[in-house]
């Protein structure tokens, strides 16, 4: 002990730092800051360390070249004792990461964190945000699978529709003319080096300003945040009611930290690593590209803008996003901290995470994807079979070769694409349904040049078919009366 | 010591020290510039784009549309399979023949063939094509990029280097396009 403390003493002697590490353990902090809302960031730092370590145990292995990256992805899953558990490590690290970030973002939004005089603590934050989505992301593109490759494929997309130099940042972005070996080595140069140093860097002008401005008291309904006094008052009440944060705080940090890192730990072992999937040969094309999770409601919000938003959106969208982020502490600087007094920014959140909640689940199961092989692989359930005439049967036979499947759902299988049609004659007449089939409209592609008339006049029989029992198809009124015709109800379904 | 301007001596030193330092930094900036720039600039040279053969024309039957594939005319030794490029051809009626970019026009996934209703169908957001590449449905707002072609010798020869993209980086460099 005594040998400890007296090597203590003579690094101390040259570092001359345990007085500084002392005074900012020992600070005081409002006891009521001292709580469980307050752990995130710090949970979301013990990540990050741990992403650093497993990170550089990845390096050890993993050939960033085009050629070799798969294969080396390959070995680290198969040949290296426990490689696939230090993979499953960095890559549910990354989700933790990213989750931990937001909730911290949100707790402190809530909590009217970034009021004064923390303006630029939340501002670093927003940096901190996108530095760690920039990670999520490079780290995506580092498993150089057929997802890394069609996704470094639509980010180009993206970034050419930049008008005038979008072509020009494309191929910087990618290094050369296609997604090549000069693409993985930046993304890797970008991951490894480039953006964890903005990270650390970040991080620590993050952590300083903290511990120089204080942790952010315990909002209360009804005390508000002015510029002349903020600092007075903070002070008073960390001397009257505060406590040092080692070990009055500290502690509640710790045990979120490590039940954080055990859960990342069980994650890994029980969830295994992300892929690699098939290897990254555009040649092989049968192949459905899906991003990471926490790019999912991108995913799909690119699939759901109409043609002539998309491009604005894309570039306008994100621009205002961050602005809106970076402004927050400028347009809300003072006043009233408690969530329980600001509704709108309750409100605010909740939409955010109900949006992209919607966002991410819907890309999950991608209703605007043709299922490419429902029309092999996916038969017509029995119900819309059975009873039916030959010309109906032919009609449905139709319905599975020209691929009407794989858009269109029959008793909730095959494709979500375009409307299910399990009563679709309940709601089209014979001349619409005919009309739809060979014009197309509405996203539906024409089929008039696919389908010989006999091939049509079978498929629109087998639709005319699908309406639940008891309920008739829909007519055209007005086409017995133009033919003539006496008796109503027949005329629609008589060919 | 003070010179007669006012400025000491000393805190001059100091100023010219930052500006010998500044003239330092543009001159090595110009190369890192250029290096960084080299995606960009090394498109001027001659032989980016290349005729790259897809094979004999018999590969290639009248009416239908099949996949080929080529290795990049630019590529390095360590791009592995990501230089081999895919394509779908077209033989429009034995004589003319149309050869579609593997990528879709929205945002680049690929793009797969189906014969029996003489669509292309996109895997990612549903972009649909018809048979003659043009935009059938879903988020693409054109038609499918097309490589221009020739016929050299019994062989299907197109104009290829880069990822179709809905800009395209030769249009500005050079004013050619490779793909139309």
């Amino acid at each position: 002990m005594r040998l400890i403390s007296s090597i203590g003493k003579w690094l101390d002697e040259r570092l001359q730092i345990g007085a500084t590490i002392r005074e900012t353990a020992e600070h005081e902090v409002p006891r009521k800051t001292a709580s469980w809302f307050y752990v995130f960031g710090s949970a979301a730092f013990a990540v990050f360390i741990m992403q650093i370590v497993t990170g550089i145990l990845l390096a050890l292995i993993y050939v960033p070249s085009a050629g070799q990256a798969w294969s080396s992805l390959q070995t680290l899953n198969h040949d290296v004792a426990l490689g696939w558990y230090i993979r499953a490590l960095h890559g549910w690290g990354s989700d933790f990461m990213v989750a931990l970030v937001l909730i911290h973002m949100i707790q402190v939004f809530l909590f009217g964190a970034y009021k004064y005089p923390r303006e630029l603590t939340w501002i670093v934050g927003v940096f901190l945000l996108l530095v760690t989505l920039g990670m999520a992301f490079t780290g995506q593109v580092l498993r150089f699978d057929q997802d890394a490759y069609w996704g470094l494929g639509i980010g180009a997309s993206i970034a050419s529709r930049v008008p005038l130099i979008g072509p020009l940042i494309v191929n910087l972005l990618l290094g050369g003319p296609i997604i090549a070996g000069a693409t993985l080595s930046r993304f890797f140069a970008l991951h490894v080096f480039v953006i964890p140093g903005l990270l650390i860097a970040f991080i620590g002008v993050h952590l300083l300003m903290v511990i120089k401005l204080g942790i952010n008291e315990w909002p209360m309904p009804g005390r508000l945040v002015r510029k002349a006094t903020y600092i007075k008052e903070y002070h008073e009440l960390t001397k009257k009611d505060g406590m040092p944060f080692v070990p009055g705080a500290i502690w509640k940090d710790l045990f979120f930290s490590a039940l954080i890192l055990f859960s990342l730990a069980f994650f890994a072992y029980h969830f295994g690593p992300f892929g690699p999937s098939g290897p990254p040969d555009p040649t092989i094309i049968q192949t459905v590209p899906r991003p990471d999770f926490f790019f999912l409601w991108l995913y799909a919000i690119l699939s759901y803008l109409p043609a002539s938003m998309e491009t604005p959106a894309l570039l306008i969208g994100p621009v205002v996003g961050i602005l809106a982020l970076l402004l927050l502490p400028f347009l809300s600087g003072e006043g009233e901290k408690s969530w329980r007094r600001r509704p709108l920014a309750v409100l605010t959140v909740l939409l955010a995470v109900v949006a992209l909640g919607t966002f991410t689940h819907l890309a999950q199961h991608t209703p605007w994807s043709p299922v490419m092989d429902a029309w092999s692989g996916i038969p017509i359930p029995n119900q819309f079979l059975k009873n039916r005439t030959a010309l109906e049967r032919q009609g449905a036979l139709v319905f599975q070769v020209k691929q009407c499947h794989n858009c269109h759902s029959l008793g909730n299988e095959g494709g979500k694409r375009g409307p299910a049609l399990d009563s679709v004659a309940l709601r089209l007449t014979q001349d619409q349904l005919i009309r739809q089939v060979i014009q197309g409209g509405g996203n539906m592609p024409a089929y008039g040049k696919n389908l010989s008339p006999a091939e049509t006049t079978a498929l629109v029989a087998f639709l005319e078919s699908l309406h639940p029992a008891g309920q008739p198809p829909a007519r055209d009124a007005s086409r017995t009366i133009a033919l003539g015709a006496e008796t109503g109800g027949a005329a629609s379904s008589s060919p | 010591m003070t010179l007669p301007t006012g400025i000491s001596r000393r805190a001059l030193l100091m100023k010219l020290g930052i500006l010998f330092n500044s003239i330092v930094a543009v001159i090595l900036a110009v190369p890192v510039v250029r290096y960084l720039l080299s995606p960009i600039s090394r498109g001027r040279k001659d032989g980016y784009d290349a005729w790259v053969p897809l094979g004999n024309l018999d590969k290639f039957p009248s009416g239908e549309t099949r996949l080929a594939t080529y290795r990049n005319p630019v590529v390095n030794s360590w791009d592995g399979d990501t230089a081999d490029i895919a394509c779908w051809v077209r033989n429009v009626d034995g004589a003319s023949y149309q050869v579609f970019a593997i990528n879709c026009a929205h945002l680049g996934c690929p793009v797969r063939w189906f014969p029996q209703s003489n669509l292309f169908m996109c895997p990612c957001h549903g972009g649909a094509y018809y048979q003659d590449g043009a935009r059938a449905s879903g988020p693409p707002e054109r038609g499918l990029f097309e490589y221009h072609y020739k016929i050299d010798g019994g062989k299907l020869f197109i104009r290829a280097s880069e990822m179709p993209t809905p800009g395209q980086a030769s249009n500005i460099v050079r004013g050619i396009q490779p793909c139309a």
